[in-house]
């Protein structure tokens, strides 16, 4: 089977999967007495789209959060890009190259689009103290850079009109997209969407789809996704992980995950007979 | 009519996000600077000087500084009057152990001293948020204030307990002390704010001001797209204290010249810069200017009106005024809670459409 081969393989649509870019080793997370996440493995292979599912309050976004470094597992490992990675701040893991969108909204109210946005280029923003202070010098010459690259994804993304407006003045869908584009400001080598499509009209959830695909698709980026509506995560994604209370009850292409009788279990319900 | 941006084409990146992005505002910025370098000076006297321009140059510096850490850093700080006594105490104690060297150096440096202090006691915020940093704050402020009453080594032991600026001089001219006059007074403090506000002003539009209000909005956003809290909030505390600092040494040495720690720098001081900046606009440089300049004009109007228009007992002018200042604030937080600046920005996108608002 191809998926198996280490070094990557072609998809049907010819995108190109890499190696193995984030491998959880046997995740448990407790919270106190209460076990979130029970002893689960899998991998991010680079370049892919992979979806993580489940019944409310099945551990995906605590996953999420492991990932992110948000929560530290008690047991088990995270391994990316080949190294094992301690327990590290969520600002570390930023500047690591792992970007994030939240389940609610997480932008930062009182700034404009174009400010949320240039917030996502902060890890790449180098210049002093003093050249910030007098505007000279490289903190200018940086400005102006990461401005273009942020211009971009305004274009990519297809917000040039709200450039200026205040984010918290901005409708639920828009605020949807430029916390994606704050997340891809960053270039970020893995993407962490947590729910993308969350209460979004069918047009929205249309235009997000086609965003995720032309942005795994044009920039290569590798992500990582929680979601509920289930055509959504069986057209997007590459492979998929089932969790259910904690433990992983499925995982690999939606084809086999829709075959598997215990995701069948897990969401309609086992039949008493 | 003429305020628009129409016409004004930016054809650079670096040209959108200037301070002024249009003309008009630009020009009004100017014609001010030069009013108040170039024509000021020649007609200020003592009064204009003591009961305005010099109080208002000085307050403005102080709401900059609160404003960078709460309006922009989100973190409430009650200490702002013992923040001000660390930089009027540095001062005096430069003053008299160095009398040659210029008195803007000892200025600056007494800003430095006092971000120094602010970082320190601005390390429980990485813990501690809202009203329970507002409570830390405010242990600082009665601590600082009870050290400089305490240790006579601040004072130099003179027998009264209060310091008094010695006369002190810049390029040859008296700046501090008894020979000081008014519009060298005037020039001092116009030069330093002038500075510290473009600064601040460069500070909050760059890459410093973006982390500071991505921990203001949401910390926990803020820390995932990688900023670092602790680094974010002790700048931000640094900053916003050495402004604080400079404020507090003008205070004492250029404009009241002697002090008594308590009632020059107690908790009230602290709530009026909070004041001035909630009625200014929180996160905005103008809304640190116009709260100043609303809080010292408001008590000087109000004085000329009711004691020399209306004849008034002083007394009793003083406790009306207290409670219309109160009144005024009050209805300020509920009428405009984004402050004066709001209002202005609101002006300005009405004059951009007006008389054709369709």
């Amino acid at each position: 089977m191809n998926a198996m081969n280490p070094d990557g393989y072609t998809t049907a649509d010819g995108r190109r999967i890499g190696p193995v870019l984030m491998e959880m080793k046997s995740i448990t997370l407790r919270f106190g007495g209460v076990k979130a996440i029970t002893d689960i493995s899998f991998d991010i292979r680079e370049g892919e789209i992979r979806a993580i599912i489940g019944p409310n309050g099945a551990g995906k976004s605590s996953m999420l959060n492991v990932i992110s470094g948000f929560y530290v597992p008690q047991e088990g490992e995270v391994w990316f890009r080949g190294e094992r990675r301690g327990p590290m701040r969520p600002y570390a893991v930023a500047r690591l190259g792992i970007a994030r969108t939240f389940q609610n909204i997480a932008l930062f109210d009182g700034m404009s689009v174009l400010d949320n946005i240039m917030t996502g280029r902060l890890t790449r923003m180098k210049a002093g103290l003093l050249s910030q202070a007098i505007w000279w010098g490289a903190a200018e010459k940086e400005e102006t850079a990461n401005r273009e690259k942020v211009e971009k994804i305004i274009d990519f993304l297809e917000i040039q009109n709200i450039r200026k407006t205040p984010v918290g003045r901005l409708p639920y869908g828009l605020k949807k997209r430029v916390e994606l584009a704050r997340a891809l400001a960053a270039e970020p080598m893995l993407l962490l969407l947590d729910e993308p499509m969350a209460g979004m009209n069918v047009e929205e959830k249309e235009d997000m789809c086609r965003f995720i695909l032309d942005v795994n698709d044009e920039f290569g980026t590798t992500i990582a996704l929680i979601e509920h509506d289930m055509g959504v995560v069986m057209d997007l994604s590459d492979r998929v992980v089932v969790m259910d209370y904690g433990r992983k009850i499925g995982d690999g292409t939606p084809d086999e995950v829709r075959a598997n009788p215990d995701v069948i279990n897990a969401y309609l319900g086992v039949a008493h007979d | 009519m003429f305020y628009r941006e129409a016409g004004d084409f930016k054809t650079s990146y670096a040209s959108d996000s200037q301070t002024f992005p249009i003309r008009f505002d630009r020009w009004r910025y100017y014609a001010i600077l030069a009013v108040a370098f170039g024509v000021v000076p020649f007609f200020i006297n003592d009064y204009w000087a003591n009961a305005v321009f010099v109080p208002f140059l000085i307050y403005a510096i102080a709401a900059i500084g609160l404003n960078i850490l709460t309006g922009y850093c989100g973190q409430v700080s009650l200490g702002t009057g013992g923040f001000m006594a660390v930089g009027a105490y540095a001062v005096y104690k430069l003053m008299t152990a160095f009398p040659d060297v210029p008195i803007l150096i000892h200025v600056l440096l007494a800003g430095g001293i006092t971000a120094a202090v602010g970082v320190l006691f601005g390390l429980p915020s990485l813990r501690i948020k809202g009203f329970y940093l507002a409570v830390a704050t405010l242990a600082a402020q009665f601590f600082l204030v009870w050290l400089f009453n305490k240790v006579p080594w601040f004072y130099n032991h003179s027998a009264s307990g209060q310091i008094s600026a010695p006369e002190r001089a810049m390029f040859g001219v008296p700046v501090t002390g008894a020979t000081a006059t008014a519009p060298v007074k005037y020039l001092f403090c116009l030069a330093i704010l002038f500075a510290l506000a473009w600064l601040a002003r460069n500070l909050t539009r760059g890459t410093l001001g973006r982390k500071w209000m991505a921990i203001r909005d949401m910390d926990i956003a803020a820390e995932i797209i990688g900023v670092n809290p602790l680094t974010t909030k002790l700048s931000a505390f640094a900053i916003s204290s050495f402004y604080i600092g400079v404020a507090g040494a003008l205070f004492f040495s250029v404009y009241l010249g002697a002090v008594e720690v308590g009632e020059a720098f107690g908790i009230q001081k602290s709530f009026l810069i909070l004041f001035m900046i909630i009625i200014g606009g929180l996160g905005s440089i103008f809304g640190s200017f116009a709260g100043a300049a609303f809080l010292v004009l408001l008590p000087v109007l109000l004085k000329n009106l009711l004691v020399g228009q209306l004849g008034w007992a002083t007394d009793l002018a003083a406790h009306v005024e207290l409670m219309i200042v109160g009144a005024l604030i009050v209805i300020f937080l509920i009428a405009e809670p984004h402050g004066l600046a709001q209002l202005w920005r609101l002006a300005k996108e009405k004059l951009r459409l007006w008389p054709f608002p369709h």
